[in-house]
């Protein structure tokens, strides 16, 4: 996967052969500039390799257009992002309701999936009143509305202090058990690379031996 | 929950949210004052002709309006009031004259001069006085709204038209001029004395059919009586007026003009707004996105801020105009606003403000989610 042209191009990944199963929480750690955010991104359909194929679920989806990507990303796919990008102005609660909704599931399913983080009490407040590890949790509970099968999850850690970060990581390892998903994390963590059934380590867009 | 994310966007930033409304209410306000003074205009160009309850006019050949006709003679009057399906027919006077205040100036008014014993034509709203005041000589009939401007405070005063003595015995209320010369109701004969004109000239000759007549065929046969003037019925000649004073003038042409910039003025602030707080929110847009939103989703929250935007802009828009109507009803300009108008204008709203939403909307559709991957 490169971007830019001739001398100025850079290849953000070379290479890079993996495979994450239901059930694994697999981390994929490096330098800043390793590729590793390109490379879930590859694998969310948010990105078209140059180069190589993509499977999800035993299905190619390289070829796909960007309407039958979006669609997978809504059907299989949840997404935890590092600045958890909550909509400032929803509650938590409306916050999961708006996934469900886009999903064509139940929106009452929401207080449900906010009570599975640990967040029901919560679940009328907006984004800014709650604490960073507490906005994480409701990203969570927003990636699981649907039942994907896949959650990306982007520096889920970054902006959280240490107790945060162990929670967080926490419950995406028992969001990838429970649920028979595969997570993929990114991640600077060391903690959270060793919570991970699986670490991919990556260096300038190669995986690392 | 498109429509719920759209009404808290748009509420999060208050102050972006006032200018909102303040552009649409503007907007709404302008186009419908602008047409509430074409309906004014409209009714005031032709009250006088609407209420006058006659059937037909006669006109000098060429006459554009009521206000500036050219003098009848009396052939006119007995051939119209001679021919069969005819119950009645009078002279009018209608004359452009100086009147002089009583503290000194002169004004432009324009004296109608109708037969005070027929009831067919003549001031149809009274505060003070009645018609049959004007019988005696010199009196004339001014509406409130005027009285001012020609430096009188009521009943009983005095002052000139055209060197002669006016003393007022009636007071109308609201018979507005769509010139800027007020009407002046008078008898006939005292008419005719300020205008100089000799007995038996007029300047139209109004009739009533009689019933049981086709007053089609009545018109017909008046105009073949009298193929050197012009005879029409009165809506024709209502309209005839109208069309005068609104298109000929160019008077039309500016308040539409006027209404039309407004619909552009609204429709820019609300695309400028739209699109700022697209872009504020592009973070979020992207977010949705991302997560495989439909683009028709993300267009969705921004037509619905556009519809909220509409709504919240139209009623305000509607009140200040409906308030501005109100306000007019003593002035010289009347603005006339149904709620007909206010119903039609919300369509209006609706279209103008889809319109400011159009390049927001494309913005947020085609966010590349990989935004929010971005450090």
């Amino acid at each position: 996967m490169a971007f830019g042209e001739g001398t100025a191009q850079v290849r953000a990944l070379d290479g890079v052969d993996l495979d994450a199963h239901g059930g694994e929480m697999v981390a994929l750690m490096g330098p800043s500039g390793s590729g590793k955010t390109t490379l879930l991104m590859v694998l969310g359909g948010l990105l078209r390799p140059q180069h190589g194929a993509v499977e999800v679920l035993g299905k190619a989806v390289t070829g796909q257009s960007d309407a039958d990507l979006r669609a997978l990303r809504l059907r299989r796919f949840g997404f935890v992002f590092q600045g958890y990008q909550l909509f400032p102005a929803l509650t938590a609660l409306e916050n999961v309701a708006l996934a469900l909704e886009l999903k064509g599931r139940d929106r009452r399913e929401a207080t449900a999936l906010l009570d599975r983080v640990g967040l029901a009490a919560r679940r009328h407040h907006f984004p800014a009143a709650l604490s960073g590890g507490e906005k994480q949790r409701v990203a969570i509970a927003r990636a699981l509305a649907g039942d994907p099968a896949i959650v990306l999850a982007d520096e889920p850690t970054a902006a959280l202090d240490t107790a945060n970060g162990r929670a967080v990581v926490a419950l995406l390892r028992e969001v990838a058990a429970e649920g028979g998903r595969a997570v993929v994390m990114v991640t600077h963590d060391p903690r959270a690379g060793d919570a991970a059934h699986r670490v991919i380590r990556m260096v300038d867009g190669r995986l690392a031996a | 929950m498109a429509g719920l994310l759209a009404w808290r966007n748009l509420a999060h930033d208050r102050a972006r949210l006032l200018v909102t409304l303040v552009g649409v209410a503007f907007a709404v306000a302008l186009v419908a004052i602008q047409a509430g003074l074409f309906l004014g205009f409209s009714e005031t160009a032709t009250t006088v002709i609407a209420n006058t309850r006659a059937d037909l006019w006669v006109a000098a050949k060429g006459t554009q309006n009521f206000e500036t006709p050219s003098p009848l003679g009396e052939r006119e009057y007995y051939r119209l009031r001679a021919l069969p399906g005819i119950a009645d027919a009078e002279p009018l006077v209608v004359q452009f004259l100086p009147w002089r205040r009583p503290a000194g100036g002169d004004e432009g008014v324009i004296v109608v001069g109708f037969d005070t014993a027929s009831g067919i034509a003549g001031p149809w709203r009274t505060l003070a006085g009645a018609v049959a005041d004007l019988r005696r000589g010199d009196t004339v009939a001014v509406d409130r709204i005027y009285l001012d401007k020609l430096g009188v405070r009521g009943v009983g005063d005095q002052a000139e038209i055209a060197g002669r003595r006016a003393r007022v015995a009636v007071i109308t209320d609201g018979i507005r001029s769509f010139t800027t010369s007020p009407w002046v109701f008078a008898s006939l004969r005292t008419a005719r004395e300020m205008a100089g004109l000799r007995e038996g000239e007029a300047h139209y000759v109004i009739a009533k059919v009689a019933p049981g007549h086709d007053p089609d065929a009545v018109l017909a046969a008046a105009r073949r009586a009298l193929p050197d003037a012009l005879v029409l019925r009165s809506e024709q000649f209502a309209t005839r007026t109208a069309h005068y004073w609104i298109h000929s003038t160019g008077a039309g042409a500016a308040l539409f003009t006027a209404a039309l910039l407004a619909l552009v003025v609204g429709s820019a602030i609300v695309a400028q707004v739209l699109y700022a707080t697209t872009v504020d929110h592009l973070a979020e847009f992207g977010t949705l996105r991302a997560m495989g939103a439909p683009a028709r989703f993300v267009r969705g929250v921004i037509a619905w801020q556009a519809v909220i935007a509409a709504l919240l802009g139209h009623a305000t828009g509607a009140a200040l105009a409906l308030l501005a109507a109100r306000l007019s009803e003593n002035s010289t300009a009347l603005v006339v606003v149904p709620l007909a108008l206010a119903a039609v204008l919300f369509f209006v709203t609706l279209a103008m403000c889809a319109a400011g939403s159009v390049v927001a909307a494309r913005k947020a559709a085609t966010v590349d989610p990989a935004l929010v991957f971005q450090r």
